[in-house]
């Protein structure tokens, strides 16, 4: 019995497919040439920057006529037709910047809808909060009191406009455009995202936080997120994800880079809950993300939290190039699959520099007839001389229809290097469930706790307004059909 | 309060028979010890009054305080007040202690229509608790039974009963992997819980655990039924001359 329960915690409803009537810029159904002008120009970009797109498309198209996809994860992907999506989606009365005021009230009810408060009088406490749908930006809170402590928070189009010298510098430096197939695609037809950069030794007196919605139907979305922390300074970052139930795959392949300079400090946390599919596999996003930081200065730190929920097909990697000596990565993570959903997802850790410290969690549930698969690449270099790594990687199954899979890849070229890997599979027990009850717990109450207890760990390095929003959606994905 | 009438019952995988027309009754306030030896069928019976999968009853009945047990699902029958202090106890990783008594003693007390405990009374409720069977405050926040050693996990399980306050208590060889002072302590907690609204029914291998919780009717198990019942001379009777001399008289083959 509980088997079959365990079975069916697939199909909870998914709460934000909602679609807000609102009208929009779109570009032309294709990708040649001209959709990339088509955007710079939307954007009124620089030249500088144009080159650099029209570069990075020449490569994607290149790639593309010679079927170059990543082939090498666990994934079962339908081809994707590039010539079929619509590359830029603007809402189309766009905001006053200064003046929450002149939101478009469709667009304040969309995200009110999602729990995401644009109005700052009625903000989460202490979080600032910058809006992307589908293609662009739509408001950031808090931008006053941030630039008072000299720290520039703005949509990624603003910052080209602003302080392009920052963007010219750091644009491509972790992530270059030829990086990986959907980098290239990116690095072409990016329209948006987040910047951010906190002047030396500045704390970031608030969680920063950027919200991402795809809400036209036929689109991409294509982010772009660029963080520079400066020397001795921190921020903690969070970004949101949501999309409204569509028949058709939707194409998500967003672009994140994070420079922390010497003793920097920049924690990045996710959560991700694209629209991930009906029960029976129909819709839903294809995530395929690049995000890569680099310790670039001594004593710097990059720590990646992530809660995975969502997405048809999630492919990525959060990475950190430890170049700096005493630089220290980590990478938390609880991937949750259900359905027909598809993950596959973990991190790089490159050590570079002398006595780099490197962390690895990664906890995988997976349920229904999901897969879900970890994969990380350790790397010492030659020179990282006692550089360090500790990963575990816990899978847990619910039901056995579904499947678990760990790909840990070491490369250790110095021999001072101290590297350790722990990995365990687990079944939610049906005699642990039956504990539960003979306690007087119900049979879904149980299983939200064995999962929560199983990502204790991961979901305490959350902030804390968001560790709650965490716990609340992991409890609403493991809802199945019984109460 | 329980009345087990003929009771059949099964694995539910490959249909071998386990119990074979079982009957029992255990009035308000009483202790009753099922002794016999391996594959008679105790810890089947423990199983199944407790709602464990994996087993299928083919035949008779058994009524808890005027309900159908059969027919109630395994967390419904713990609110109803039934027990199982279990032989292994499962640990749960990353589960605090806490967290897994406030929705164990919450359910209940939703069930029986009372408002949850307080924070405060909760917690009060755990620290006095804990001291009945010696254990260590600090378990709070331990994992449930995660790294706990053989005789905490054992005295674990009488908190918890001592938590959740049940109509009737199955304690399924509570005694095993116990040392002498750990017995101790496990069951002068259990006869400080002995109430005249709740019985116990003490599941055990051997006799030393009776010296400790006495109780009113001793029953031997043979083969899935209970061939004979009498005083608490009887388990010292058993503890001397083992099981093959009421084999002989009753009949059932070894």
């Amino acid at each position: 019995m509980s088997t079959e329960y365990l079975q069916e915690v697939a199909d909870a409803d998914y709460k934000y497919g909602f679609v807000t009537e609102i009208e929009s810029d779109k570009a032309a159904i294709g990708l040649d040439e001209s959709t990339v002008r088509y955007i710079s120009a939307k954007k009124k970009e620089p030249e500088w920057l144009l080159e650099w797109r029209l570069k990075a498309l020449d490569h994607f198209l290149g790639l593309l006529e010679k079927n170059e996809k990543p082939e090498w994860a666990h994934l079962a992907i339908r081809d994707i037709d590039f010539q079929s999506i619509s590359y830029y989606s603007a809402p189309k009365k766009k905001p006053q910047l200064d003046s929450l005021d002149e939101v478009d009230p469709q667009l304040i009810d969309t995200f009110n809808k999602l729990g995401i408060p644009l109005m700052e009088q009625k903000r989460l406490a202490g979080v600032a909060v910058d809006v992307v749908m589908d293609s662009v930006s739509v408001t950031t809170t808090f931008k006053k009191e941030l630039r008072e402590k000299g720290i520039i928070f703005c949509s990624f189009g603003e910052a080209v406009q602003e302080h392009p010298e920052l963007v010219r510098k750091y644009l491509g430096s972790v992530v270059p455009r030829t990086d990986n197939f959907y980098a290239a695609l990116n690095s072409a037809v990016f329209s948006d995202g987040s910047f951010c950069y906190i002047p030396k030794g500045v704390r970031c007196p608030m969680e920063l936080s950027t919200y991402f919605r795809i809400n036209e139907a036929g689109t991409g979305q294509f982010e772009r997120t660029l963080i520079i922390a400066d020397e001795g300074s921190y921020v903690s970052y969070l970004e949101g994800c949501t999309a409204p139930m569509r028949d058709e795959n939707q194409l998500h392949a967003a672009v994140v880079e994070i420079i922390a300079h010497e003793e920097a400090e920049v924690k990045y946390s996710t959560i991700q809950n694209w629209y991930p599919g009906s029960a029976d596999g129909r819709g839903g996003v294809y995530n395929f993300v690049t995000k890569r930081g680099i310790c670039e200065g001594r004593g710097s730190k990059i720590s990646w939290t992530q809660l995975e929920t969502g997405s048809a097909i999630t492919w990525k990697y959060p990475s950190v190039i430890l170049k700096g000596d005493d630089s220290v990565g980590e990478f938390y993570s609880v991937a949750f699959t259900k359905g027909h959903q598809q993950a596959d997802t973990g991190t790089k850790m490159i050590h570079i520099g002398k006595n780099t410290t490197s962390t690895i969690i990664s906890k995988g549930i997976s349920g229904g007839q999901s897969q879900n698969a970890y994969r990380g690449l350790v790397k010492i270099n030659r020179g990282a001389k006692g550089a360090r790594n500790f990963s575990q990687c816990d899978s847990m199954l619910l039901g056995d229809r579904c499947g678990a899979h760990t790909f840990p890849y070491l490369e250790i070229n110095n021999p001072t290097a101290q590297v350790e890997h722990e990995a365990t599979t687990s079944k939610v027990g049906e005699d642990q469930i039956f504990y539960c009850q003979q306690r007087g717990i119900s049979e879904t109450d149980a299983i939200k706790l064995i999962v929560n207890g199983f990502c204790k760990e991961i979901l305490a390095k959350l902030p804390m307004e968001f560790a709650v929003e965490a716990r609340n959606l992991l409890a609403i994905e493991l809802e199945g059909s019984v109460g | 309060m329980l009345d087990i009438k003929n009771l059949h019952a099964s694995i539910e995988e490959d249909g071998t028979p386990i119990l074979k027309g079982l009957n029992l009754s255990v009035k308000p306030g009483e202790v009753h010890a099922i002794m016999g030896p391996n594959g008679s069928g105790k810890s089947t019976l423990a199983s199944v009054l407790a709602g464990r999968d994996g087993y299928e009853v083919t035949e008779g009945s058994v009524s808890f305080e005027g309900h159908d047990l059969l027919e109630m699902e395994a967390d419904e029958r713990a609110r109803e007040g039934l027990f199982l202090a279990f032989q292994y106890p499962v640990e749960l990783p990353g589960v605090s202690m806490s967290n897994f008594l406030k929705h164990a003693v919450n359910s209940t007390r939703e069930h029986q229509g009372k408002d949850p405990l307080s924070a405060t009374d909760f917690l009060a409720l755990m620290r006095e608790n804990a001291a009945l069977v010696d254990l260590d405050p600090a378990l709070k926040a331990r994992s449930v039974n995660e790294g706990f050693s053989g005789g905490e996990k054992k005295r674990n399980e009488i908190f918890q009963l001592a938590m959740l306050s049940p109509r009737l208590a199955i304690l399924d060889e509570t005694d095993s992997g116990l040392d002498i002072d750990a017995l101790r302590v496990v069951s002068a907690g259990v006869n400080k819980l002995r109430q005249p609204d709740r019985s116990f029914v003490v599941i055990t291998h051997y006799q030393r655990l009776l010296e400790y919780i006495v109780p009113d009717v001793v029953h031997v198990l043979l083969d899935g039924r209970i061939v004979q019942s009498g005083g608490k001379e009887l388990a010292i009777d058993l503890e001397e001359k083992g099981y093959d001399w009421l084999r002989e008289e009753t009949g059932v083959p070894a």
